[in-house]
């Protein structure tokens, strides 16, 4: 409300609005200092946070979004209602170097291992409706190469489909694999390329390496189209079995 | 080594003795002139003077170079004799009590920071240490006898932390800080070797350094401790007390709180004409602020329990005036290190650093601007940062620190405020707050313009009496050059 005025007066009045806007504001800086008791030093009295987790984690909001939902759009991730052992386990890999991005290493560096535990829970626990798939769908030719390869994968290269871990409704299996619908499809096509470029990886067998360094680019951009404009099943939780045995054996992948 | 190193000495200003000469011969329309000298008569007056001044900067050179190994062999007179004497190390086996003092030692010492790889094995070296000189890489301090400190004696490994050389003779860079682990004991040193021979050995080859010419040769970094470094011995002060003197020994030494809390010069070499008065942190762009300075970090007026719990906990003084917490490289030095240090030696330690010598008061501050920026500030602040720091600034108890008399908000740099706006951060999570609360990184949201805007507005608002930020400020600190 505050803030609407102020940037009401700011913007609409040039000089003179700045100055009104400043004179609200210290007006409104005084009246908040005579509602709350004054300590003999004259601070104010400290405002109080929910003690909660939410709260302690309200810093991954501003990329992933509020009790993180990312939207489909730009290069964040969801993380509401992933997998714990996978959201834990890519934790581990900021902090250990294993993924790089220069935020989330920053975020993580100085937590131990008990509290990204509980934050990777916390996130996973979160039953939250997804927004709508985006309107644009890709080219029909590109739709179709993306679903063969998702739901086939390629025999003669040797690539595994991806609901062969991934699961058959692509929610993810528990605890460690993720989903892959609801995400962007930058950020898709950019975890991708960062694993074939070794810039991202998993613990060792790094079975998304192996995949990655086996699709070509159009192979990436197919797969990334089509996953992105998929919508969400009724059941968005990841399931408790994959369809199969695993075709690969991963790292950092319960058993 | 102590001709070796005079050669290299020699041949490193070689280059500059023959460059003027290569220069005459070289410029057209020139040449005749000293041809048409050397027929005349001056001649060999001229060739006699050449010979002199070629003798005597010769033997300058040689002077220069013997007083510089002279310093760089400073005492290690009889390491030789015990190196030579001593027992293979193949047949070493620590003692029990040994490794347990040193690996609380290598604790106190934050050794594994810097000697282990993001991701890597413990101790195995490899991480890159980012230097304005170029990178040093850390070592393999596990037992691996060909890459590690298999084959160092309990003598080498002395030499190395008291001297600041290697096992194989070569000078170590001061990113290593032996300018302070020379003060650490004899005791202390085997303590810490016994704990690292009885790691896992881990056969991880030690990467090259990247250093710009001339800074990776042995010539320019013998002349560096020529001119900064001399093997110390702490030297108790009988005029304190034992807690004093612990301290003392710890800050100065094994912790080495001036690698980060003092001011270095353009060799990079720490220079304390007052201890611990901070300094900006080479590559990092984070400002490790003075300790005797009331208007930065100064503790002489906390209660020792304060420095205590800051340390051990990453938090302190909650509800009092200049309540403080960690961040950035001292929450990394809390999470790795102090929050695990023994009850006595924190004790110890805030008896030494409350009674520092205090820098001179600082001057008084005119009345802080607020203009647009302040202006323009507060509407930011309205929107990212009242739910968490309050409309006051007071901050949230147990949870968010206040901005209002926050000392890291009103000192004179504001390093590290840019810092922590652009990436956030953590607290360390200590036992004593196992589940900080975190402030998110705002570089993706605000721009150069809001973060100069929104940080002029909380250094001058509440009672807060710093100066302005300037865009240019933020944009230099973003960009990782100074302010």
């Amino acid at each position: 409300m505050l803030t609407c005025l102020l940037a009401f007066l700011a913007r609409a009045h040039g000089a003179v609005g700045r100055t009104l806007a400043l004179a609200a504001l210290l007006a409104a800086g005084a009246a908040a200092q005579t509602t709350g008791a004054n300590d003999a030093a004259g601070r104010a009295p400290r405002h109080t946070v929910p003690d909660t987790l939410a709260q302690r984690v309200e810093a991954c909001t501003v990329c992933h979004g509020k009790e993180g939902r990312a939207t489909r759009e730009g290069y964040f991730p969801r993380i509401a209602g992933k997998p714990a052992g996978y959201l834990y386990e890519q934790l581990l890999n900021f902090r250990e170097g294993r993924r790089q991005n220069v935020a989330m290493g920053y975020l993580v560096e100085h937590l131990s291992d008990d509290y990204l535990r509980a934050i990777a829970e916390h996130f996973a626990t979160l039953d939250l409706p997804y927004a709508a798939e985006p309107p644009s769908r890709p080219p029909a030719a590109q739709a179709a190469r993306g679903e063969a390869l998702v739901r086939q994968g390629d025999a003669a290269r040797r690539l595994p489909a991806c609901v062969q871990c991934h699961g058959t409704a692509m929610t993810g299996v528990d605890p460690s694999v993720p989903g892959l619908l609801g995400l962007p499809r930058d950020y898709l096509v950019s975890q991708l390329g960062a694993w074939k470029t070794g810039q991202r990886h998993a613990r060792a067998p790094d079975c998304m390496a192996q995949v990655a360094a086996t699709l070509q680019p159009d192979d990436i951009a197919a797969v990334a189209s089509w996953l992105a404009a998929q919508p969400l099943p009724a059941v968005t939780k990841a399931v408790a079995q994959a369809p199969g045995p695993w075709p690969m054996p991963c790292g950092g992948v319960a058993p | 080594m102590r001709t070796a190193l005079r050669k290299e000495a020699v041949n490193a200003a070689a280059p500059s003795r023959a460059a003027p000469a290569r220069g005459t011969n070289v410029r057209p329309g020139t040449t005749s002139a000293p041809q048409r000298r050397g027929i005349g008569p001056g001649r060999p007056r001229a060739a006699g003077r050449a010979v002199v001044m070629t003798i005597v900067g010769l033997a300058l050179i040689a002077l220069l170079a013997v007083a510089v190994v002279a310093l760089n062999l400073n005492g290690e007179g009889a390491l030789d004799a015990e190196i030579a004497a001593s027992a293979d190390p193949a047949s070493y086996r620590p003692a029990p009590a040994l490794v347990e003092r040193g690996a609380y030692l290598a604790t106190v010492g934050n050794c594994a920071a810097c000697h282990t790889a993001r991701g890597g094995a413990a101790y195995a070296g490899g991480r890159a240490i980012e230097t304005p000189f170029g990178s040093v890489m850390a070592g393999n301090l596990t037992p691996d006898a060909e890459h590690g400190l298999g084959r160092w004696t309990p003598a080498h490994f002395w030499r190395a932390m008291h001297h600041g050389r290697s096992k194989d003779g070569r000078l170590l860079y001061p990113a290593f800080p032996y300018p302070n682990l020379t003060q650490v004991t004899r005791e202390d040193s085997d303590a810490l070797y016994a704990y690292l021979r009885s790691l896992p050995p881990v056969a991880q080859p030690n990467r090259p350094h990247a250093l710009r010419f001339p800074f990776g040769t042995q010539p320019a970094l013998a002349l560096w401790r020529a001119m900064f470094f001399e093997p110390g011995t702490y030297q108790p002060d009988p005029q304190r007390n034992a807690d004093w003197n612990r301290g003392a020994y710890l800050v100065r030494g094994l912790a080495h709180c001036s690698a980060c809390h003092a001011p270095r010069n353009v060799f990079g070499a720490t220079s304390e004409s007052l201890e611990l008065s901070g300094g900006l942190i080479p590559m990092q762009h984070w400002y490790a602020p003075s300790l005797n300075a009331a208007r930065e970090a100064g503790v002489a007026d906390w209660a020792e329990a304060d420095i205590v719990a800051l340390l051990k906990v990453g938090r302190a003084r909650e509800g009092q005036p200049q309540e403080a917490s960690v961040l950035g490289p001292m929450a990394e030095v809390v999470f790795r290190s102090t929050q695990h240090w023994r009850d006595e030696d924190l004790r110890a330690t805030a008896t030494f650093l409350k009674a520092l010598p205090t820098a001179s008061p600082p001057e008084a501050r005119p009345a802080p601007a607020r203009g647009s920026l302040y202006l323009d500030g507060a509407l930011v602040y309205e929107k990212h940062c009242v739910a968490c720091h309050g409309a006051q600034g007071q901050g949230a108890e147990g949870a968010y620190p206040p901005l209002a008399g926050n000392r890291a908000v009103t000192m004179d740099s504001s390093a590290n405020l840019v810092r922590v706006v652009l990436n956030g951060g953590f607290a360390p999570a200590t036992a004593g707050n196992p589940r900080p609360y975190g402030m998110p990184p705002f570089s993706p949201v605000l721009s150069d313009d809001e973060v100069a805007a929104v940080l002029s507005y909380i250094r001058a608002a509440w009672g807060n009496d710093a100066p302005e930020l300037t865009r240019l400020q933020v944009l230099n600190l973003r960009a990782g050059r100074d302010e």
